[in-house]
């Protein structure tokens, strides 16, 4: 039995977008809803380092003044959330992935983020070169809230965003893939939105 | 009529509008005919589903308002001026008008008189619903369970069930308020948000054991729960009701 | 304190629906540091799933994802979980 339809409901004003930005089943919003899997860590910036290990000769790491200095971008995005949301033209500042990963070899395909807090997100490696992932440390021209991520996340705007871990502290590259927090607990694998890969079997 | 906690598997069940009733200026209490309603237990909620033409949906949970022991189901909901479903279900809703909910859940938050007391209902703004129900049935049992309510809210045109209050108060129960943004000329009550001080002075004392709950927006119960356990009130005899964020 | 954080109930109609019982008067145990808790004690988060934590030391109790259909639950960080079954 479908769901009744309550006369007169509209829920948040949402907003028409040209189909060809908005993925299937999803609802643009003006908003910006906090998800959350565990209480808001928040790592002061002198303790913060951003790491990458793993399946590389030796463990790079950057301490948050390191990371701010090396060049980062502003780019533009629609990013959609699994809980159907999404959000159109958001901004952000970051560092490309492929700037930390210039220089790097590894043989690994995959790469695992892992976060203050314990979460994790798997994703093919190539997923998040070539132009297609930062490590954002600004959203919408100010330092980026603890709520939403701060002081930095990750930022995978091609997939659903549980693909972009909040509070990122590093990346793992491997030769296997690790399915994350989510992964292992019926959320697909890749989650890409717009084939609506949301569950297990999508 | 007796409640029973529900068994078995949830299903979304149909709720029509019967009557929509202001209480103060942002809080109504919309009273629903359930059809098949398997009835609850004083501090139960139910959680509202709203399906929009389009297919978007959202879903919020709600304290039931009435006492077991009335035939129709209250729920009572302030509205949020940035909510998503609160504006819809205090403002647009109508007789007639049909919404789901899926309830009665949460067997934790729960008070009968059989559990016995003292009881102690500490309540921030529309926290007070799940303890309204406890509170209705309370005296339509006859129940005569010491019981001490006290009542946060911004002012007193603000007090939800505030004249009901008042007449329910006596039989063993007591209810103080206070008023943390404004006062009526004269007022004589407290006049600054729930604190350590102020719960010693309304009591319980821990050495009583009473069974306690607090329900309210999360930064009101977490600094209600905080200052009741440093008074020496077990964490196992406190119940909380967090509303979160979200709620609206 | 974190403002997200709401009380075990929260998650009582997501619990219900699977165990077919009332979840929240459910007494659990939790494997990380073995504090004994109503579920209805315990903390909630949702986010893209449902996340039950244990008051006393945070660590993950439940995890709950649904997408209508099915529901898929990682209850690992529960060593026990004592169910009323006429509650």
């Amino acid at each position: 039995m479908p769901p009744l339809i309550s006369r007169g409901f509209k829920g948040r004003r949402r907003d028409d977008a040209p189909p060809d930005r908005v993925p299937p089943g999803q609802y643009v919003t003006n908003d910006f809803p906090v998800l959350s899997a565990g209480p808001t860590p928040h790592t002061a910036l002198d303790q913060w380092d951003f790491t990458i290990l793993g399946e590389v000769d030796e463990l790079h790491r950057w301490t948050w003044d390191e990371f701010q200095a090396l060049p980062s971008e502003t780019v533009t995005v629609d990013i959609h959330c699994v809980t159907k949301w999404s959000k159109l033209d958001t901004e952000w500042e970051g560092v490309s992935v492929d700037t930390l990963l210039d220089g790097i070899e590894t043989s690994a395909e995959h790469v695992i983020q892992f976060s203050d807090g314990g979460y994790t997100t798997n994703l093919p490696l190539e997923d998040v070169t070539g132009g297609k992932a930062w490590i954002a440390f600004d959203y919408g021209g100010e330092p980026l809230d603890p709520e939403h991520g701060g002081p930095a996340r990750m930022l995978v705007p091609h997939l659903y965003f549980w693909k972009s871990a909040k509070w990122v502290r590093g990346l793992r590259l491997s030769t296997a893939d690790e399915p994350g927090f989510w992964e292992t607990n019926g959320y697909h694998n890749y989650g890409d939105p717009w084939r609506e890969q949301r569950y297990w079997g999508d | 009529m007796a409640g029973a906690a529900v068994l078995g598997r949830l299903i979304w069940r149909v709720a029509e509008v019967v009557d929509v009733v202001a209480e103060t200026a942002r809080v109504k209490t919309v009273g629903f005919d359930v059809p098949d309603w398997p009835g609850h237990l004083p501090g139960q909620h139910v959680d509202v589903r709203l399906t929009a033409d389009d297919g978007y949906q959202a879903q919020r949970s709600y304290s039931i308002a009435s006492a077991p022991d009335r035939a129709r189901l209250d729920l009572t909901v302030e509205r949020l001026d940035d909510g998503e479903v609160s504006p819809y279900l205090t403002e647009e809703l109508q007789q007639g008008d049909q919404i789901e909910l899926r309830g009665p859940v949460g067997g934790y938050f729960v008070w009968e008189p059989s559990r016995g007391g003292p009881l102690l209902l500490v309540a921030g703004g529309s926290g007070i619903v799940p303890l309204m129900a406890m509170l209705r049935h309370r005296a339509a049992t006859g129940s005569d369970v010491p019981a001490i309510l006290l009542f946060s809210s911004r002012g007193w045109e603000d007090v939800i069930y505030r004249d009901e209050l008042e007449h329910l108060d006596g039989n063993g129960l007591s209810v103080v308020h206070t008023l943390t943004r404004s006062q009526p000329d004269g007022w004589r009550g407290y006049a600054r948000r729930v604190d350590k001080d102020m719960l010693a002075e309304v009591g319980p004392s821990a050495s009583e054991h009473p069974h306690v709950y607090v329900c309210g927006p999360t930064p009101f119960v977490e600094a209600a729960a905080e200052a009741l356990v440093s008074l020496g009130h077990e964490p196992a005899q406190i119940r909380t009701e967090r509303f979160g964020p979200t709620g609206g | 304190m974190d403002e997200l954080m709401l009380d075990g109930n929260a998650a009582a109609g997501l619990l219900q629906e699977v165990f077919a019982v009332e979840v929240t008067t459910a007494v659990g145990t939790c494997d990380g540091c073995g504090a004994v808790d109503e579920v209805g004690a315990v903390r909630v988060y949702m986010g893209a799933g449902t996340v039950l934590r244990c008051p006393q030391c945070e660590s993950i109790l439940m995890k709950v994802v649904t997408d209508g259909q099915r529901v898929w639950i990682d209850m690992r960080g529960v060593r026990t979980l004592e169910l009323r079954a006429g509650a």
